[in-house]
């Protein structure tokens, strides 16, 4: 096998401060964010995640416990000062590292740090896990063989909002959608035209205002009406959203919520 | 024309010229009550996008249809309004048609050109005229569209219509006129459209031809100024504001929120980063985010005005989709409605921004602001690039840093921010669990291979 980690029995997780201690860098630092370490849903797109960086040796690093809320929420929300405070701590460990590149799965993590640190200090090249992802099936070193666990099946893929209108990436998940050999088919709404899951701008954090649906409904409703049996996400808070929604009509048995992540190590049995 | 009608005709100039200038001042002076941010860098990008966006049209395209009849008006405003310039020197020096005997044949061409753009105009209009009155449109049936902006824009779409007849009744009687040999009117050539109409008239005496084409000129110029004087009060004041509002508007990724430099200093102050010089100059900071329209950027007051209430922000909103109270639209025309009250009251002399009303609550609810999943749908669809999410968040900003009156889970979610590190209540020490979850997994999985 070409596993880097062969010879472990698992998988180990190297901080920053372990490689600093050993003098080493790493190629990326992998921004988990506060869904990626605490939402147990979310944990497992995590682990995906670090199973094809693992798979594909990639040298990699987190921050471990010295990561902390990139501050979007409270950004979004309205809470200028508590945003800086924690942009400020943040961009002080991430400088104190020498970080130059941070691969996130989380569009919100990756939208704050890519666009709004570097006014505050700091500048790193950012990539979205989506992009990095199709990166490493363009440079051959993630290896997908047709006719796998996707081959033929409808997948649609829903576009998250600081992903795509906020930073222009809709072609990157697709393309990664495209590598599993699946039968990608899009809801109307749809790129520039995508419906927001619902959670963004804090909405994740309180009640929605009174309506007549709520917002992951009608988005579910729209998923479930291309006959898709998964619907693809890239974000958190998407996740979160349209598996509620599959819950909700009740169809969590036939439909299934994942991350590109988990597709990708499911396809290639990780 | 009589020396008589060149003093009425420049009276007329004059006056609309006073009224305009009166508008356009007061407009001004409204839009600068906003924070005077400076946004003149990269101004080559700036420019191309204002060619591409306003002057190209290029995100009306999104719908084919709609695109295509605005595209007829718009391109018949510049061009016919090529005529008006025929239309003031005729009246300054009590000409007739002053530049066809310059043109000679050549005239035809240009005025037949502005026929077919009139006739063009008129068929774009009706169909508007149908579109927002008889098909069941949603997004020209919100509630923040009632009454006055409703009745705006069938009032542009009727002028319109009557201004383009003027034209082509004018034509029309002037191609009669020049066959009576009792009046001596320059040869135009055959005028197509405006020709269809002299059936019409045919049997009709010269003087009262003469009488009918002097009031439809007149009906035209005195119709062309009291509507450019009109614009300023209406929606319509889109066919200028477009211009400098795409080439203000904003240049980085749509998610990137505006610093708040003040907020960066406080912060760097208090992490011992940076220490308080003390010395004041630069210390203005009037209030954390927007309560009025003074606390806004000047461009979002400019957004406003430039605001042609086409609901395409609203249409693709995902919180007003879902029948919450967000329209951004009527941000939009909130912030107007809310700097015209305060332009009125300063010109009266009166209280302006002190007379103890705010944008925030007297005109936009909190309802609104709070439903806004910053999602950017409103921004991506308006069609000269207006940020309506520019100004729900700062009201945000507003609310929580100022009031500390944000919703009870907002405040819930900063303090676990503030104490967690998190958003939810985990503990910090928890965060890399995970890693320690996948060691198990992976070695339990090796486990079972190797069984």
């Amino acid at each position: 096998m070409e596993n880097v980690n062969s010879n472990t029995k698992y998988i180990d997780v190297p901080t920053m401060a372990d490689m600093a201690a050993q003098g080493t860098e790493p190629e990326i630092l992998f921004w988990v964010g506060c869904a990626g370490s605490f939402d147990d849903r979310y944990k497992r797109v995590t682990k995906a995640f670090v199973k094809i960086l693992n798979e594909v040796g990639v040298k990699f690093a987190v921050l471990g416990p010295e990561e902390s809320c990139t501050g979007d929420p409270a950004r979004r929300a309205g809470n200028e000062f508590l945003f800086q405070m924690q942009a400020a701590t943040n961009i002080e460990v991430l400088n104190g590292y020498n970080i130059q590149k941070i691969v996130t799965a989380c569009p919100h993590c990756f939208n704050t740090i890519k666009n709004e640190y570097p006014e505050l200090g700091g500048d790193y090249e950012v990539i979205h896990h989506s992009t990095f992802l199709q990166q490493l099936i363009n440079e051959g070193r993630i290896k997908m063989q047709g006719g796998g666990t996707f081959k033929g099946k409808k997948i649609t893929y829903h576009d998250s909002c600081f992903l795509g209108r906020a930073n222009n990436i809709y072609e990157a998940p697709r393309q990664v959608l495209e590598s599993l050999d699946a039968d990608l088919v899009e809801m109307k709404r749809c790129r520039t035209k995508g419906f927001c899951c619902g959670a963004g701008g804090a909405q994740m954090f309180k009640d929605a205002e009174p309506g007549k649906k709520e917002v992951n409904i009608d988005r579910t409703e729209e998923a479930l009406s291309t006959g898709a049996n998964t619907i693809a996400v890239a974000c958190p808070f998407c996740m979160t959203m349209m598996s509620d929604g599959v819950k909700n009509k009740n169809k969590e048995a036939e439909v299934q919520v994942k991350d590109l992540a988990e597709l990708i190590a499911e396809n290639k049995k990780l | 024309m009589g020396i008589i009608q060149q003093i009425a005709f420049v009276l007329v100039l004059a006056i609309a010229g006073y009224f305009l200038f009166q508008r356009i001042t007061r407009i001004r002076k409204n839009i600068l009550l906003g924070r005077r941010e400076t946004h003149n860098d990269h101004s080559s990008e700036r420019f191309k996008n204002m060619m591409l966006v306003a002057f190209g049209q290029q995100k009306m395209f999104k719908k084919i249809i709609p695109a295509f009849l605005h595209f007829l008006i718009y391109v018949g405003f510049i061009v016919i309004n090529l005529e008006v310039l025929e239309f003031v020197l005729d009246g300054i020096f009590g000409t007739h048609r002053i530049f066809a005997p310059t043109l000679g044949s050549f005239y035809t061409i240009p005025i037949n050109i502005f026929e077919f753009l009139a006739v063009a105009v008129i068929i774009s209009c009706v169909a508007f005229l149908i579109r927002r009155n008889l098909l069941n449109i949603k997004r020209f049936q919100a509630r923040e569209l009632t009454k006055w902006p409703k009745m705006d824009a069938n009032i542009i779409l009727i002028v319109e219509i009557v201004l383009m007849f003027a034209i082509l009744t004018m034509n029309a009687i002037d191609q009669i006129l020049q066959d009576r040999p009792d009046t001596h009117y320059p040869e135009t050539g055959t005028l197509f459209f405006s020709s269809l109409l002299i059936p019409l008239f045919e049997g009709m005496s010269t003087s009262a031809l003469v009488m009918i084409e002097r009031f439809a000129w007149w009906f035209h110029i005195i119709g062309i100024l009291a509507f450019a004087v009109y614009v300023t009060y209406s929606k319509h004041l889109h066919i200028f504001m477009a211009f400098p509002n795409t080439y203000y508007a904003r240049l980085t990724p749509k998610g990137k929120m505006d610093n708040m430099p003040a907020v960066t200093k406080e912060v760097q102050i208090m992490l011992g980063a940076q220490t308080d010089t003390g010395d004041g100059a630069d210390e203005e900071v009037g209030r954390f985010g927007a309560k009025d329209i003074n606390d806004l950027d000047w461009r979002d007051i400019m957004g406003a005005y430039a605001c042609t209430e086409c609901g395409r922000c609203t249409a693709e909103c995902p919180a007003n989709q879902t029948g919450k109270k967000l329209s951004p639209r009527k941000i939009m025309m909130d912030t107007r409605d809310r700097a015209e009250e305060v332009g009125f009251s300063l010109q009266k002399g009166g209280k302006g921004l002190e007379d103890g009303k705010s944008l925030l609550d007297n005109y936009i609810q909190r309802e609104e602001i709070n439903a806004c999943t910053s999602c950017n749908a409103c921004v991506e669809a308006c069609p000269i690039n207006i940020n309506p999410l520019s100004i729900i968040m700062q009201t945000r900003r507003y609310v929580a840093m100022e009031e500390a009156q944000s919703p009870a889970s907002w405040n819930a979610m900063f303090s676990n921010i503030e104490n967690n590190f998190a958003p939810w209540k985990f503990a910090p020490t928890d965060r890399f669990n995970w890693a320690n979850e996948l060691k198990r997994e992976t070695s339990s999985n090796e486990k079972n291979a190797q069984e």
